[in-house]
């Protein structure tokens, strides 16, 4: 079957089998291995793409289904050089130990802050409630996503706890 | 993981939608797809054809009627979730389904449709009395929540059928729905939950409804439960004598999650819980 849409705003068109989960179309027919496949059975999130805005476990949904539809992955993020403030807050927050989850904990990130710009610590753990993380223990992950909701709604972020006093202290 | 080969089509209405069901040898129904691809990747299940009817326009509102609310076969968990109008426990079913990511893209009438006795959404739906309205190829049938779940992953559809609708009756009362999640908390398939709703007039209780999530082989009503509440004041000793009662005239089931006694045991908490607040809700 042919299948067009726009990975990354850019327009693709392909032949598909209807059983082509959409991970793998992101993954072998274009080449964007960003997206990553973890769990095969939708628990850990790692496949996260959106999916017309809305964060999607892509390995648990048809190419077909996309038919028609934007689609945004980790290498859709960063534009002209420049990271995206969730890219940037992982790294300045050291959210990532391994980085196989990094990718899809990135884009559920990036769907939460479109969705509420200033998320509680509870608010961003139950938003990333469908990604899993192994090695991090989410701390720093939580973290870097308070650095970039901050940096998004154009505020300082918080200092990294490293330099808080009472830790020196 | 690769489902075996099938094929697949993506009618523009119900009408074709039924006629490709009827033409082929086995067809499964496909809306946001949450519980079906996770089947078809396991090859627990291997349909020859998929009838996607998430392009199917006029199915994703929630409407008020006037007499009940109607969700149509599109209406996405997140959707049911943050609805004002939704009743409380169908509210907390659907927000407590799988994660974000699954709630952005699952429906409430395919968790309905599934018929799975650990997720969230059929003991709401039996608990608030719901209508399930199916389209087939000889027109609509109206079937009652109390005659839909017939047995595990089992429902009352036909093959040629398509739940394109779930009536709720505006009945007033209240409504909750409590569950203890597979890793702890709502998070994750229940291990048991209910779902209660209540009437209360003049400090007494005057209709009930409870239904059971995780506990037997399907979704289904508590009915001793539901008996001994009514015609009390809903008082707490009240409430803990029903939800003594939670399991009774109900196989429960033993599976990788819990024993048959400690299912037995989570059923009355959960009954007792569900019961307390949509007495709450119905009070205030």
């Amino acid at each position: 079957m042919q299948v067009s849409m726009t990975v990354n705003r850019r327009a693709v068109t392909a032949d598909v089998e209807p059983r082509m989960l959409l991970v793998h179309f992101l993954r072998e027919e274009l080449g964007l291995t960003g997206t990553h496949i973890g769990c095969e059975t939708s628990y850990c999130g790692a496949c996260t793409v959106l999916v017309d805005g809305r964060t999607t476990k892509s390995c648990t949904m048809l190419a077909v289904q996309a038919d028609g539809a934007e689609i945004l992955t980790v290498e859709g993020l960063a534009q002209d050089g420049q990271l995206h403030p969730v890219q940037e807050g992982f790294w300045e927050r050291h959210g990532l130990q391994c980085g196989y989850c990094t990718p899809g904990m990135i884009m559920s990130a990036v769907g939460l802050l479109q969705e509420n710009a200033n998320p509680t610590e509870d608010e961003i753990r139950h938003g990333i409630e469908g990604n899993l993380c192994r090695c991090t223990g989410y701390h720093n992950i939580v973290r870097a996503i308070e650095y970039a909701a901050a940096k998004m709604r154009g505020e300082e972020p918080p200092p990294p706890e490293w330099e808080h006093e009472e830790v020196i202290a | 993981m690769y489902p075996r080969s099938f094929d697949y089509i993506a009618p523009a209405s119900l009408e074709d939608a039924v006629r490709e069901l009827g033409n082929a040898e086995f067809a499964k129904v496909m809306a946001g797809g949450m519980s079906l691809i996770p089947l078809m990747k396991l090859r627990l299940l291997s349909p020859d054809l998929v009838v996607d009817i998430g392009r199917i326009g006029g199915l994703g509102e929630i409407e008020d009627t006037g007499d009940h609310l109607s969700i149509g076969a599109l209406v996405r968990h997140r959707d049911t979730a943050s609805s004002d109008v939704v009743p409380t426990a169908l509210r907390q079913a659907a927000s407590w389904t799988g994660d974000v990511q699954v709630r952005n893209r699952g429906t409430t009438c395919g968790a309905v449709a599934h018929a799975d006795v650990a997720a969230d959404q059929p003991a709401a739906v039996l608990a608030l009395g719901a209508t399930m309205v199916a389209r087939g190829p000889s027109g609509i049938r109206e079937i009652p929540s109390d005659e839909f779940f017939v047995d595990a992953l089992t429902s009352a559809l036909a093959p040629d059928e398509i739940l394109t609708e779930i009536r709720i009756p505006k009945r007033g009362g209240g409504s909750a729905y409590d569950k203890l999640g597979r890793r702890g908390g709502h998070t994750d398939y229940a291990v048991a939950g209910a779902a209660a709703w209540v009437t209360v007039s003049d400090g007494a209780v005057t209709d009930a409804r409870v239904a059971l999530t995780g506990v037997g082989t399907k979704p289904e009503l508590a009915r001793a439960a539901m008996e001994a509440i009514v015609g009390t004041d809903g008082s707490e000793g009240a409430v803990r004598a029903a939800s003594e009662r939670a399991t009774e005239g109900i196989t429960v089931i033993e599976d990788l999650y819990g024993s048959v006694e400690y299912k037995t045991h989570l059923a009355k908490v959960m009954v007792r819980r569900a019961l307390t607040q949509a007495l709450t809700e119905a009070r205030s």
